[in-house]
């Protein structure tokens, strides 16, 4: 009989080049396709052949927010992950190995351990890839799902690679099966019955939809991980999709680009990470002030500088706050999740041609780069699209005034190609008509009537958009408070606590620029305990909580190892502040890689 | 000084005086510049181009302030980076005429690597850098163009470094039309310009326009002894060794004219699919259709 919560966690480690993303995709298909929720991270290192590559993936009949902790299955393609990872292994759980050259690791707790002979299985074939399709038969047997389905996945991955390597790999894959059926028990929890099939994206995927959803027709990349995932679903595609993408020389003129695009009427986005973003800085200053909309995208990785460039980290904030020298009007944003993440893309640009201004989406590599299931009703892909005031027709009178002094603030746009509206934009501060005014005088009041012209655009834009909300019991022992990516990890904290006896509820804040001060404030006066939860060292967003709101926290639980968090980080974190009264907790990181 | 009033831009002009923009420039009397701006205005009145078709892009610097004085669309945007404005501007509405103006210190030295690759992906664009070699609006720094031995306020003792040569580096870099002019000499210039302008690719002309306040070196008499035309010494402009050749000697003899051009190299624009159906990408439809947003779905069960 099925279970009625089934929560399966399965990893493949091994090393980068024995081919553990096919496996991965195939199990990801097979499973959303049965209708489970699914979340993958995948730890790897910068370097393409060689180094360690560890896959967690987890399924489950219900929402799932994170990666998780244990591991119901390990599948092991080198000793490395035998070495590494047996620690992970929960109770009841499997390790899948090839026996002929991996030996078994010691273990502790009740773990079947299931050696298979890749040489016996495969009939002594060449093929170095051959034990990932063994590992695949005996994953299927062991979990309980019928082996036609594998079948058929491997049938539709391989086919362009010709019958031969069909029929090889479906009689390994049966050869697998059917040893296992033989030989090993039948992991303890049951796949429960078929349910809606899932769409499965990476966070990558879900930016790069959420541009081509929200009208995005200019995409301008320089290839940096891990934001390099938004150009490939871009450039391939662009054609089909009526999007000029364009790989340019660097960072600086990938920014510069994408505004020149903007002002002619497109939409145009770009994503970078942490380096190549700072690269671009300058750009959204000047866009800022000539009152272009674009979107720029930082995908965070674990800094400075080169930093860890496969590993994530919310290290970004203050570089993203400070981003362009003068005080200027931007909007920032940190999605919570990959479908936050793509519903954001239409929302900021609409919010940027609204108030004509540049937007910067912050998110992470636990975002772009983790994989996902999204039940596909959830996925609006024709969202509103607001392009703001924008003028169409044209007119022989002349008197235009693209920066004209209006009460909203907001001077009505002409694009380049329409008769009578010629004017310039300038990074230079100009008067209402466009010309630099230190080509006149430099004129105090004209400098201060259009900073304070720019300023009125965002007076009253946090009214316009969605205040976080306090998810969980209002009167909670603790509220764990976090920004961005964390939110589904906190969210299985969160769970977890109750579940320990600890009533728990969280915050988690997606808006940066503009900050619900107010809101924020009112959730955490009333709040009985407090803790920041933050994927750095320095606590970047509680310093910034603080400048807005002037309020302090209880404690704080960050990690900054450069994987992310696990949500019994986070339940052991908030254990020991509630009942050894400390402030501050550092998770120790299991998986090694 | 009163404050000017908004000065109406002329729709259709009629003559070189139509192109002015709102105001008039703030550049030193005798300025190079002066002379490549009236030479762009005459060539877009004899191109019979409208102010409203026309874009001008400049970077920072004293002849940066290109499109404030010149009636079309203008952005002036950052230190450097006219190019990759420009670019971006051209490929999301390719039915612009795009000219990017700027000076040596802004397009050879901070925004070298932006001339590099618009140069080599082939953007029909049009770019004219006013050459003092010079840094003036910073008051007289050695740039990338300064002749050796130079003086300057940060070479005191005399400029150690070589100069960049713009011409070679655009004929090496791929650019398809590349010509050099002098600021007197603005019948010349303003014929190569709308040659520039009609040529599909990425034009270069590169101008000596001498600085008088801070370039006494390389002055209007300086570039009048040496100066000799191209046109005049039957130069083959398809034969990039010998436009190279011609564009290297710096000495009694400093060539002007059209060096090189090739006719047969297509443009970015003419080389992108997504330009196939000749709808410029910032007019392309914004929403998704429904046959489109289910063919995304189904890719990713």
């Amino acid at each position: 009989m099925p279970s009625e919560n089934y929560d399966f966690a399965l990893a493949i480690g091994g090393a980068a080049g024995q081919g553990i993303a096919t496996p991965g995709n195939i199990l990801a298909r097979l499973f959303t396709r049965h209708g489970l929720h699914f979340n993958a991270y995948n730890a790897y290192q910068s370097i393409v052949r060689g180094g360690h590559i560890f896959l967690t993936t987890r399924f489950s009949n219900e929402e799932i927010y994170s990666h998780g902790d244990n591991l119901d299955m390990l599948v092991c393609l080198n000793q490395d992950t035998m070495d590494r990872h047996l620690g992970l292994m929960g109770d009841g759980g499997v390790v899948i190995f090839n026996s002929d050259s991996i030996s078994a690791g010691e273990m502790e707790k009740n773990v079947q351990l299931c050696p298979i002979s890749v040489k016996a299985l495969s009939g002594g074939s060449s093929n170095k890839l051959i034990q990932n399709t063994i590992a695949l038969g005996v994953i299927l047997a062991l979990v309980g799902m019928d082996f036609e389905v594998l079948a058929k996945a491997l049938t539709q991955q391989l086919q362009r690679k010709g019958q031969q390597i069909v029929d090889e790999n479906v009689a390994a894959a049966r050869a697998g099966y059917e040893y296992a059926k033989e030989n090993f028990q039948a992991h303890t929890k049951t796949i429960p019955d078929s349910g809606k099939p899932k769409a499965i994206w990476t966070g990558n995927d879900a930016l790069a939809m959420g541009g081509a959803a929200g009208g995005v027709k200019f995409y301008c990349a320089y290839p940096m991980s891990p934001a390099t995932g938004v150009l490939h679903w871009m450039a391939k595609n662009a054609r089909e999709l009526d999007i000029m993408v364009r790989q340019v020389e660097d960072e600086i003129a990938v920014a510069n680009m994408v505004i020149g695009a903007a002002h002619t009427g497109a939409r145009a986005m770009c994503a970078t990470s942490g380096g190549g973003f700072a690269l671009m800085t300058e750009a959204i200053g000047a866009a800022s002030i000539m009152e272009i909309p674009c979107v720029y995208i930082n995908v965070m990785r674990a800094g400075p500088s080169t930093g860890v460039p496969t590993k994530t980290e919310q290290g970004d904030l203050w570089q993203v706050l400070g981003a362009s020298q003068g005080d200027f009007e931007r909007l920032i944003a940190a999605p919570i999740d990959a479908l936050d993440a793509y519903n954001t893309i239409p929302e900021i640009f609409n919010l940027c041609d609204r108030y004509q201004c540049p937007g910067i989406v912050i998110t992470d590599l636990l975002i772009s780069e983790g994989t996902f299931s999204v039940d596909p009703d959830n996925i609006n892909l024709q969202p509103e699209i607001d392009r703001g005031e924008v003028i169409t027709t044209g007119s022989n009178d002349g008197s235009y005034l693209r920066y004209k002094n209006t009460e909203s603030g907001i001077s009505p746009r002409a694009l380049p190609g329409l008769e009578g509206y010629a004017h310039v934009v300038a990074t230079d501060e100009h008067d209402e008509n466009g010309v630099i005014i230190s080509d006149e005088y430099t004129d105090p009041i004209k400098r201060r009537r259009m900073v304070e012209k720019r300023a009125r655009k965002f007076a009253n834009i946090v009214d316009k958009i969605a205040p976080p909300q306090l998810e969980g019991p209002e009167d909670a022992e603790v509220t764990l408070i976090g920004w961005g990516s964390t939110y589904g990890v906190i969210k299985e904290a969160v769970s977890q606590l109750a579940k320990q006896g600890i009533t728990a509820n969280q915050l988690s804040v997606k808006w940066i620029v503009p900050f619900h001060t107010e809101a924020v404030t009112n959730i955490i006066n009333n709040a009985r305990h407090t803790i920041m939860i933050e994927n750095n060292y320095s606590g970047q967003f509680f310093r910034y909580l603080r400048s807005e709101t002037g309020l302090n926290v209880n404690g704080h639980i960050r990690k900054y190892d450069g994987e992310p968090f696990m949500p019994h980080h986070i339940v052991d974190g908030v254990k020991e502040q509630l009942t050894e009264n400390t402030t501050h907790y550092v998770p120790t990181q299991e998986i090694i890689v | 000084m009163n404050m000017p009033a908004n000065k109406i831009l002329v729709i259709d002009p009629e003559k070189v005086s139509d192109f002015k923009g709102k105001v008039n420039p703030d550049w030193c009397p005798g300025c190079g510049d002066f002379g490549v701006l009236n030479s762009l205005r005459k060539a877009c009145l004899e191109l019979e181009l409208k102010p409203h078709d026309i874009l001008t892009v400049s970077g920072i610097g004293c002849s940066s302030n290109f499109p404030g004085y010149f009636n079309s669309y203008g952005m002036h945007t950052l230190h450097g980076r006219s190019l990759a404005f420009a670019t971006g501007a051209k490929m999301a509405n390719h039915k612009l005429n795009v000219i990017v103006t700027g000076g040596d210190g802004d397009g050879y030295g901070i925004g070298g690597n932006h001339f590099t690759h618009t140069a080599r992906r082939n953007v029909d664009l049009t770019y004219i850098v006013m050459d003092n070699q010079i840094y003036g609006l910073t008051t007289g720094q050695v740039s990338p163009t300064s002749s050796l031995g130079m003086k300057t306020k940060s070479t005191p003792f005399g400029n150690v470094e070589f100069q960049f040569n713009p011409i070679t580096s655009a004929i090496m870099n791929g650019a398809t039309f590349v010509a050099r002019a002098f600021s007197s000499d603005p019948k010349h210039l303003s014929d190569l310009i709308k040659q520039g302008i009609a040529h599909k690719g990425f034009s270069h002309i590169s101008v000596f326009s001498p600085c008088v306040t801070y370039n006494h070196d390389n002055d209007v008499p300086f570039f009048r002894e040496r100066i000799r035309k191209l046109e005049d010494e039957n130069h083959d402009t398809s034969d990039w060794k010998s436009a190279c050749e011609k564009a290297l000697i710096w000495d009694d003899t400093i060539y002007t004219g059209l060096f090189f051009h090739n006719k047969e190299k297509t443009d970015l624009g003419h080389r992108e699919p997504v330009l196939d159906d000749g709808v410029a990408v910032c007019q392309k439809q914004t929403e998704l259709s429904e046959g489109r947003a289910k063919t995304i779905i189904s890719r990713m069960m």
